[in-house]
C-alpha cells in the first residue's frame, strides 16, 4: 500500500510547457480522480508517474520510495516502479490471448505458476471476462479489450494503479458496473488508484477525492466530491463540473443591477469585496420561478426528461438554462411562451471577465 | 506525445541504453555500407594520388564511345519508359475496366515477368532472332529464301523490346490497383452529366490514375537506365554499349586493374548524373497532385462493354502474353534439352546431357551454393538490420533520423553497377585495411547495401501499425526494454520481417548486375555462371542452368505465397 506524491513536477514537449511545478498528494488506499479538460496534461502527468516521461524538475514518490528526483538524479525505469496501468487506448497485446495478456505482468514479476493462474482467473472474473480467456484481442469489442486492460492492471500491482480513461468505451450500464467493481476491488485490496478522466459523473461515483486541473495544467482544487460540487474554488471549477449560467452585474449609483440593463435591479446579497462589476454564476436547478420577482423572463423551450424539465428561458436577450423537478408544485403548468419571474438561489460570485 | 518514446532511453538509468546502442550502430553501419562507397566513387573520379584532377573525368566524358553509350542509355530508357507505360496502361485498363474474359488468369501471367531476371528473356530472344543463327530467323530465311536475317534482335530496337516486355508490369500493377481503388461513381457521374465513354476515359479516369502511372513510369525509367543484363547479352556482339555495360566492359578489359576501375568511376558519375536528371525531368513532366478520391477499399466498378472488340482484344492480349511470357520460358527449356546449339529443335536432338553436365560441374554447383548462401545471409542480415534501422527511425527518433532514413533508401536509386564499383573501391583496403576483393563477402556487402531498403521499408510500415503504447504497457507491467522488444514488438512485426526476408532473398538469387563486377574465381553466383557459360559459347548449358534457376524461383515464390496466405488466415 502506498500513496503517491508529486512535488514540483515540470514537463515540456520541446518548447511547449505542459506541467509547471505541479504538486499533488494522493493518500494511501484512496481513489483519487484527476479531472480536467482534454489536453490539460493529465496523461502527461500519468506518464511521468509511470516513468514514460522524464520530468525536467521535481520529485515523484510512490509510498516512501522515490521513483524520480531531478536533484538526487534518481529515475527508476518503468518496469521497476511497480505501478499497474490502464492505457487510454487499452494497449492490449494483439498477439497474445486474453489470458496470456493478464498473465504477462505476473510472469515478469516471477510469481509461481499456479499463483499466476489463480490470480489471472480471479482478475478476469472481476472484470466479467472469464469466458473470453482463450480469445485474441482482435475477436473482442473495444469495451471488452478495455476490461482486459483493467484486469491486467489489477494483477500488475497491489500498491498503485493508474487508469487513464478506462471505461470510455463501455455502454452506460456496464460502465456503472465497472465503476462499482473498481470501487469494490479497491476496498478489498486497498490499492491506491489514480483515476484520470474528463467525465465528472464517473469520478463522482468512484472517487474519495477529486483533483481538478484547469486547461493550463494547474491544479485548481483538491477536495472531496462534496467540497468540489458545493464549494468550487474558482470560476473554472464551477464551470467545469456542471452546467452553469453566468450573469454580469454592476453597481450603478450604489445599487446592484444587471450590467446590460440598469433598469433591472438585483436584490440579493453580494460579498463586499466586489465593488463595481461582478460575475454571478447559478446552476440551472438553483433558478426558481417566483411570480413576484422583478426579474422577468420568457420560457422559450421546455424539454421533459422524465424526472425533470429542462428549460431554456429568455432573460433580456440572454438564454438561461433552468431545471425544474417534475414533482415541484406546478412545474408542469409552465408552458412554452409563458412569462415568469425568476429568482436565484445559491449564487456564486467571481471577478468579472472582460466582456 | 510523439517525442515521448525517446525518453524511454533516458529511463534506463544507464547513460547508454539499448536505444543508444541501436542508434549508434545504425549510423555506423549505414556509414560503412552506404556513405563510404559513394564517397570513394566521387573521390576517385576527381582525385588522383591525393590531388584534384579533372583530366581523367574530362577524357572519359568526351570519349566518343562513351558519349555514344550515354546516348544509347538515354534512347533505350526513354523508349522503354514510353512504350512500357503505354503497354502497361492499355492492359491495366483492359483488365481493370473492361468485360474481357479470363481476367484472373491473364493477370497472373502478366505478373510473371516480375519474377524472372530480364536477362533470361534476352537469352531466349537471342536464341530466336540473333542474326543468321537465331532459330526463327533461320526458319524464315529458308522458308522465304531470304539472303539476310529478317529480324535483328541484337540492336537498339531489340533491347528496347525485351526490356519493355519485362518492365511494363511496373505500370500495369500500379495502375490496376489504382483503378480498383477508384470510386466508380466518379466515372458514372460523368456519364450522367453527358460525357461519352471515350471522354470519360480521357477526362476522368486517366487524370485520376495519373499518380499511379507516374510512379510506375518512374520505376521503369530508373530500372532501365541502370539495367545491365539485356543490353549486355544483346548488345556486346554488335558493339552496342550502354553506360552500365560500358563500365563492365572497361573494367573487364583492364582485368580489374585500378586504372580500369578509375575510368569506371568517372563513367559511374556520368550514369548517376543521367539518372538524377531523368528523375528531375520526370518530376516536371508528370508532376501530379494527389487525389483523395482514390479510396482504400475495393469497390465494384462499372465494366465497359467491349462488344465486337471483345474477342479481337482477347486474342491480342493472349498473343502478347504468349510472346512475352510463354515463348522465352519455353525456349529456355527447349534449348536446355538440345544436344548442341544450332541443332534443330526436334525430338531426336533432345537429351538430358546438359543437365548432367550442369550438375556434374563443380563450378556450377558452387555458383548455386554461393547464390543460396549469399541470398539467405543477405536476407537474414538485412532483415534484422532493416528492423533495427526502422525501429530507430520510427521509435527512438534521434536527431538526424531523416539522414538515417535517406541513407538506407538511397542505394536503391543508385545503379547496381555504380554501387559495385563503390564497393570494390571501399573494400580493397580502404576501410580498416580490409580487403574483401575476390571473396564472396564483397558480394554480400554489395547485396546488403542494395537490398537493405527493402526490409527497412517493410519493417517501417509494420512498425507504424504497432502503437508504441503496446511497448509502454509491457514496460509498466515489469518487462525491461529488451524484454518488451522481444516479447511484444518483435512478435508483432514478425510477418513484415518474413516478407522482408523474401523481398531480399528472391532478387538476390537471380542477381547479375553487381555480382558480375564483384565475382572472383571462387565466388561466382548463379547469375554470373549463366552469363559466363553463355559467354563461353556453352549456350545449351547456360539455358539448362537458367531453367534450374527458373524452377528454383518458382518454388520460392510458391513458398512465399503460401506463407503470406497462411498469415492472412491466422
Amino acid at each position: 500500500m502506498a500513496g503517491i506524491r508529486f512535488i514540483n513536477v515540470s514537463f515540456a514537449y520541446g518548447d511547449k510547457k505542459i506541467l509547471e511545478n505541479f504538486s499533488l498528494d494522493v493518500e494511501d488506499s484512496q481513489i483519487m480522480c484527476l479531472l480536467g479538460p482534454s489536453g490539460c496534461g493529465k496523461t502527461t502527468l500519468m506518464r511521468c508517474l509511470i516513468g514514460l516521461n522524464k520530468p525536467s524538475t521535481g520529485e515523484i514518490y510512490v509510498g516512501d520510495r522515490c521513483v524520480f528526483s531531478k536533484d538526487k538524479r534518481i529515475n527508476i525505469p518503468p518496469e521497476r516502479r511497480g505501478i499497474g496501468v490502464v492505457f487510454q487506448d487499452y494497449a492490449v497485446w494483439p498477439h497474445m490471448t486474453v489470458f496470456e495478456n493478464v498473465c504477462y505482468p505476473m510472469k515478469k514479476h516471477k510469481l509461481p505458476k499456479d499463483e499466476i493462474e489463480k490470480k489471472a482467473r480471479y482478475a478476469l472474473e472481476q472484470v466479467r471476462m472469464s469466458d473470453y480467456a482463450p480469445y485474441l484481442p482482435s475477436q473482442l469489442s473495444g469495451g471488452q479489450q478495455q476490461r482486459v486492460a483493467i484486469a491486467r492492471a489489477l494483477v500488475s500491482s497491489d500498491e498503485v494503479i493508474v487508469m487513464d480513461e478506462p471505461i470510455t468505451n463501455l455502454d452506460a450500464k456496464l460502465r456503472e458496473e465497472m465503476l462499482l467493481e473498481i470501487r469494490q476491488i479497491q476496498k478489498n485490496i486497498g490499492t491506491t488508484i489514480l483515476y484520470i478522466t474528463h467525465d465528472q459523473e464517473a469520478s463522482l461515483q468512484l472517487c474519495d477525492k477529486m483533483a481538478i486541473m484547469d486547461s493550463e495544467g494547474v491544479l485548481s482544487q483538491l477536495g472531496t466530491d462534496e467540497d468540489i460540487i458545493l464549494r468550487p474554488a474558482n470560476r473554472f471549477v464551477f464551470e467545469f463540473i456542471g452546467v452553469s449560467n453566468f450573469f454580469k452585474l454592476s453597481k450603478k449609483s450604489g445599487v446592484w443591477c444587471f450590467h446590460d440593463n440598469e433598469n433591472i435591479k438585483f436584490d440579493g446579497a453580494i460579498p463586499d469585496e466586489y465593488s463595481s462589476v461582478v460575475d454571478m454564476g447559478v446552476r440551472p436547478n438553483d433558478i426558481v420561478f417566483d411570480k413576484n420577482s422583478n426579474i422577468r423572463a420568457t420560457v422559450r423551450r421546455s424539454v421533459f426528461l422524465g424526472s425533470e424539465y429542462n428549460m431554456f428561458v429568455d432573460f433580456d436577450g440572454q438564454e438561461v438554462r433552468v431545471q425544474r423537478s417534475t414533482f415541484d408544485d406546478g412545474a408542469g403548468d409552465i408552458k412554452e411562451g409563458s412569462e415568469v419571474g425568476i429568482k436565484f438561489l445559491n449564487p456564486v460570485f467571481y471577478n468579472a471577465k472582460e466582456a | 506525445m510523439r517525442k515521448a518514446s525517446s525518453d524511454i532511453a533516458a529511463m534506463e538509468g544507464r547513460r547508454l541504453g539499448l536505444d543508444g546502442i541501436m542508434t549508434i550502430l545504425s549510423f555506423i553501419l549505414l556509414f560503412i555500407i552506404v556513405v563510404i562507397p559513394i564517397f570513394m566513387i566521387v573521390y576517385n573520379a576527381f582525385f588522383y594520388q591525393g590531388k584534384f584532377d579533372l583530366t581523367l573525368f574530362s577524357s572519359v566524358i568526351f570519349d566518343k564511345e562513351n558519349l555514344k553509350a550515354m546516348g544509347n542509355t538515354i534512347i533505350i530508357a526513354v523508349a522503354v519508359t514510353i512504350f512500357g507505360t503505354i503497354m502497361g496502361l492499355f492492359y491495366a485498363w483492359l483488365l481493370g475496366r473492361s468485360d474481357i474474359p479470363a481476367k484472373g488468369f491473364m493477370r497472373a501471367l502478366f505478373t510473371i515477368p516480375y519474377m524472372f531476371p530480364p536477362f533470361f528473356g534476352a537469352m531466349a530472344w537471342d536464341l530466336l532472332f540473333s542474326g543468321r543463327a537465331g532459330y526463327i530467323n533461320r526458319w524464315l530465311m529458308s522458308t522465304f529464301h531470304l539472303r539476310t536475317a529478317p529480324v535483328n534482335i541484337n540492336s537498339l530496337g531489340g533491347i528496347i523490346f525485351v526490356e519493355c516486355s519485362y518492365y511494363f508490369p511496373f505500370v500495369f500493377m500500379q495502375v490496376v490497383s489504382a483503378l480498383e481503388r477508384m470510386d466508380p461513381t466518379l466515372e458514372e457521374s460523368a456519364r450522367i452529366a453527358g460525357a461519352r465513354q471515350s471522354q470519360v476515359i480521357w477526362k476522368i479516369t486517366l487524370p485520376l490514375v495519373k499518380p499511379a502511372i507516374s510512379a510506375g513510369a518512374l520505376l521503369i525509367l530508373i530500372s532501365s537506365l541502370a539495367h545491365f543484363g539485356v543490353p549486355s547479352i544483346l548488345g556486346f556482339s554488335k558493339n552496342i554499349y550502354t553506360l552500365p555495360t560500358m563500365i563492365y566492359a572497361l573494367i573487364n578489359k583492364s582485368g580489374g586493374s585500378f586504372d580500369g576501375i578509375r575510368q569506371g568511376t568517372a563513367l559511374s558519375i556520368l550514369l548517376v548524373a543521367v539518372v538524377a536528371i531523368a528523375l528531375v525531368i520526370q518530376k516536371k513532366v508528370l508532376s501530379s497532385g494527389s487525389y483523395d478520391i482514390i479510396k482504400g477499399k475495393s469497390m465494384r466498378p462499372t465494366l465497359i462493354k467491349l462488344r465486337g472488340a471483345k474477342y479481337p482484344l482477347l486474342f491480342l492480349a493472349c498473343l502478347t502474353l504468349l510472346i512475352i511470357v510463354i515463348v522465352p520460358l519455353v525456349m529456355i527449356f527447349l534449348v536446355a534439352l538440345v544436344k548442341a546449339y544450332g541443332l534443330p529443335l526436334v525430338w531426336k536432338n533432345f537429351s538430358f546431357s546438359n543437365y548432367q553436365k550442369v550438375f556434374a560441374s563443380t563450378a556450377t554447383m558452387d555458383s548455386i551454393k554461393n547464390s543460396l548462401l549469399l541470398s539467405i545471409t543477405a536476407g537474414i542480415v538485412c532483415m534484422f538490420l532493416g528492423v533495427m534501422i526502422a525501429y530507430v527511425v520510427n521509435r527512438i527518433k534521434p536527431k538526424g533520423k531523416n539522414v538515417l532514413e535517406i541513407l538506407s533508401i538511397l542505394p536503391y536509386s543508385i545503379p547496381g553497377t555504380v554501387l559495385a564499383i563503390g564497393v570494390i573501391l571501399s573494400w580493397s583496403g580502404a576501410i580498416f585495411k580490409i580487403t574483401l576483393y575476390n571473396t564472396i563477402w564483397i558480394i554480400l556487402v554489395a547485396y546488403m547495401a542494395r537490398y537493405l531498403s527493402f526490409s527497412m521499408k517493410s519493417a517501417s510500415a509494420s512498425l507504424q501499425q504497432v502503437n508504441s503504447s503496446l511497448e509502454e504497457a509491457s514496460r509498466a507491467c515489469g518487462a525491461t526494454h529488451t524484454e518488451s522488444l522481444r516479447d511484444i514488438t518483435l512478435p508483432l512485426i514478425k510477418p513484415a520481417m518474413v516478407s522482408g526476408f523474401f523481398l531480399i532473398f528472391l532478387p538476390a538469387m537471380r542477381e547479375l548486375t553487381t555480382s558480375i563486377l564483384l565475382y572472383g574465381p571462387y565466388s561466382r553466383t548463379l547469375g554470373v555462371q549463366i552469363f559466363a557459360l553463355r559467354d563461353a559459347g556453352m549456350i545449351p548449358q547456360a539455358a539448362a542452368l537458367a531453367s534450374v534457376a527458373i524452377v528454383l524461383i518458382i518454388i520460392c515464390n510458391a513458398i512465399v505465397t503460401w506463407i503470406t496466405k497462411d498469415r492472412k488466415g491466422a
